[in-house]
């Protein structure tokens, strides 16, 4: 079913860190917002997100994100061992000749598993704070969504889908994708309609765009590729994307100036002549993709 | 008493795996007998939860010490509770045989 442009959800990702996601997702935000449509950035990069540096908003909410965790009571465990075959994660520990028993709470995926498994009411649950997604409203009918996930939690996944949650299914929305492959960026673009793929025209940009279209063709989501920083590095980037007919969306040039306007959180399709144009188009050729 | 060496191959030619948790093969090696027993880890593949998983492995051999490169932070604390010592080894070029011959040395 083709998607239309008022529930287009786009993904902005990339495999390398530090190749441009949140000033794509920013400035294409600030874009489409600014040509008057109702747009929602959700920075899904839970670990570090900085989208609010550079889009400003006023507080609309903050919700809290946790976890059930369980409790092993050992003075009514038999240590049957049944909670340790029923999890799937490794998050228990069990020895029975050494009568031990143990939760390891950085794998509980808080499924559930071994409160059901056991017969012997020997499993409560707690709960576990791990971060909170912020609301902030732009513009009256604009708004960015920040996931936060608290130091030391062990995985952004939790706090990454509730931040997607708190959308309103009618908006465009954009989701700042944490940098990589693993969990937090998969639980993102899984969400996505069409995936916006920023890479930079050296050997470590294309090594980390290999591996995120690999991953993407597994999803089998839709996606472009943004060369940010064009003119560094090599050709390289171009001849594979070519050789594997995936479509180049767009380029930003390795431009000092470029560097200062954003280093400043400042937006350049708000100060630098074309840009909101630029980005529009962007966003016309991801309407297109995903009609195809 | 019986010590896990966490090793690279299946003989004591081999050298020392310096990850824990997805090392190659685990040697339980008994200090009374001389005895060595070779084990694959099944936790080499893991997606995730391999350290304690392999916890677990070495701990229902009945090993008091462990010896491997490194030990990752998810370990630490059941090792400590199960009084099972931890002994770090950072010399990769090490061979199981070394291994041996130190612990017998104390």
């Amino acid at each position: 079913m083709p998607v239309t442009i008022r529930e287009m959800k786009i993904a902005i990702a990339s495999g390398k860190g530090g190749t441009g996601k949140t000033m794509v997702s920013a400035n294409l935000f600030y874009s489409l917002q600014n040509a008057g449509m109702k747009v929602s950035l959700v920075d899904c990069d839970a670990e570090e997100p900085n989208a609010a540096e550079f889009i400003s908003g006023s507080s609309a909410g903050v919700s809290l994100v946790s976890q059930k965790l369980p409790v092993i009571d050992t003075e009514k465990c038999t240590f049957c061992g049944k909670c340790f075959e029923y999890c799937n994660y490794h998050a228990i520990v069990f020895l029975p000749p050494a009568n031990f028993i143990q939760v390891v709470s950085d794998l509980c995926h808080d499924c559930g598993a071994c409160v059901y498994a056991c017969e012997y009411d020997a499993i409560t649950e707690i709960n576990k704070e791990l971060g909170k997604v912020n609301t902030m409203q732009v513009n009256g009918q604009c708004r960015l969504i920040e996931g936060r996930v608290n130091v030391g939690v062990y995985s952004s996944v939790p706090v990454v889908k509730k931040a997607i949650q708190s959308l309103n299914c009618e908006d465009i929305a954009i989701y700042d994708s944490p940098p990589g492959i693993s969990c937090p960026f998969i639980a993102t673009v899984v969400r996505a309609d069409y995936v916006v793929l920023v890479t930079e025209p050296t050997p470590f940009g294309l090594n980390d765009l290999k591996l995120s279209v690999a991953t993407l063709e597994q999803l089998d989501k839709p996606y472009g590729v943004i060369v940010n920083k064009a003119g560094l590095g090599n050709r390289e980037v171009y001849e594979w994307i070519a050789q594997k007919n995936i479509p180049l969306l767009m380029e930003i040039p390795f431009d000092k100036e470029i560097a200062r306007i954003y280093s400043e959180g400042r937006l350049l399709a708000e100060v630098a002549d074309g840009y909101q144009e630029r980005f529009l188009v962007l966003s016309e050729k991801i309407k297109q993709a995903c009609h195809e | 008493m019986k010590v896990a060496i966490t090793s690279t191959g299946d003989n004591t030619d081999a050298k020392i795996d310096s990850r824990f948790g997805r090392c190659s093969y685990f040697v339980v090696y008994d200090t009374e007998s001389g005895s060595t027993e070779f084990i694959p880890n099944p936790n080499l593949e893991s997606i995730e939860g391999a350290g304690p998983a392999s916890v677990q492995m070495v701990a229902s051999k009945g090993v008091s010490k462990v010896v491997s490169g490194e030990f990752g932070s998810k370990v630490k604390s059941i090792f400590d509770q199960l009084k099972i010592q931890l002994i770090v080894v950072n010399d990769p070029s090490k061979k199981i045989s070394d291994i041996i011959e130190l612990l017998n040395q104390k």
